[in-house]
């Protein structure tokens, strides 16, 4: 199963604070997660990487950033 | 008469002994209580005439707050919390402005008098000084830590007493040396920011212990977490090519020393022996975080080296 987060137009740290309540309720091993700043997505990826996730792919397109995080 | 520019306030002789020293600031609530909030404004707004070694005299409120919005027991609690710190200063509250605005903010305009000869700049620092901070790091990371209520209530409660903190006491102790090369305060752009504003394009350089460096320690899981201010990530961007990490250095500590403070301490420069001296002083006097925590040295110079 996959989720999807959309945090565009949030500040730090919600789309910290969003993904890691996504990972810690368990129910899925990918979550997307899409963030409009690059402060939001490296921390999202550093949040992922703290909670033993894997970063698998970040795209980004007029400057809104799309994180592929999956359970390692 | 002459006029100088500086960095952190504006001086402008009036005698050979005598010169003002003006500053500004004001900002957003980064606190829920409003007395505490007034009183940290009032810190933060103080310390720019401290770190250049001036005493503050008069100050004037700087408000915006949004009436229509937001009841006015907040306004008197945040002026209150404001006037409580300028008693603790010694500073008179002369007047004042307010506007309507959507959101809440708080500062103050300060007066202050300096002898010209005796105007702490954040340039100068020379090789064989020793570095010393006044306070401990992590505001900003406790602050966007709080927003998302992971933050402890004792954390917060320790991060408050740092911010809202005079820095006179320090900068009565700095001023009694007459051998402080270079001072500044560590605000916005974090401890390596402003240190790097000390060294660029200077003929010297920094040698930084990150072992010495006072931290809140809790901090560690919040940045390993990735809860840390989008200023952090702008600062480390801007100076990273000023900066050299030794392996010896735990990672987290690097974007710690980026963290943007509020009302942080005084970033101190001056020969070694001395400073050594002043450390114990502020110890023994309350300001127990004070600590050396690096040197200046004279290669490699424009880089700062964190060991």
């Amino acid at each position: 199963m996959s989720a999807k987060i959309d945090a565009r137009g949030l500040s730090c740290p919600q789309p910290v604070l969003m993904t890691l309540d996504e990972i810690k309720a368990g129910k899925t091993s990918e979550i997307e997660i899409i963030v409009d700043t690059e402060t939001s997505k490296e921390n999202v990826s550093r949040a992922a990487t703290s909670q033993g996730w894997k970063v698998t792919d970040v795209s980004e397109e007029d400057n809104e950033y799309a994180i592929s995080i999956k359970k390692d | 008469m002459g006029i100088e520019n500086t960095d952190d306030a504006g001086v402008y002789k009036l005698r050979d002994d005598l010169a003002i020293i003006q500053t500004l600031d004001f900002f957003t609530p980064i606190v829920d209580d409003p007395f505490t909030f007034g009183q940290i404004a009032v810190a933060n707004s103080l310390s720019d005439v401290y770190a250049m070694g001036g005493k503050p005299l008069t100050a004037m409120n700087i408000i915006c707050f949004p009436i229509n919005k937001m009841d006015i027991s907040i306004l008197r609690e945040v002026l209150l919390g404001g006037l409580d710190k300028m008693r603790e200063a010694g500073v008179l509250l002369v007047g004042g402005h307010s506007v309507e605005d959507d959101e809440l903010k708080y500062g103050l305009s300060v007066t202050g008098t300096i002898h010209p000869d005796r105007v702490l700049l954040n340039r100068g620092a020379r090789a064989g000084d020793a570095l010393v901070l006044t306070k401990p790091l992590g505001t900003g990371i406790i602050n966007t830590a709080l927003k998302g209520n992971m933050a402890s209530d004792d954390l917060v409660a320790k991060s408050i007493r740092c911010m809202s903190g005079l820095n006179k006491k320090a900068a009565d102790l700095m001023t009694q040396y007459s051998n402080i090369h270079a001072c500044t305060d560590v605000t916005g752009f974090g401890l390596l920011g402003h240190a790097s504003e000390m060294i660029e394009g200077a003929d010297v350089g920094m040698v930084i212990q990150s072992s010495f460096i006072p931290i809140f320690r809790e901090i560690q899981e919040f940045v390993e977490m990735g809860i840390i201010p989008g200023g952090l990530n702008r600062n480390r961007k801007f100076r990273m090519d000023m900066i050299e990490v030794g392996p010896d250095c735990p990672k987290w500590i690097v974007d710690v020393l980026f963290d943007p403070q509020t009302s942080g301490g005084l970033l101190i420069s001056l020969p070694l022996k001395e400073a050594a001296d002043l450390v114990k002083r502020m110890n023994d006097e309350g300001i127990e975080e004070a600590s050396v925590i690096g040197k200046v040295v004279a290669k490699p110079k424009g880089k700062i080296l964190i060991l």
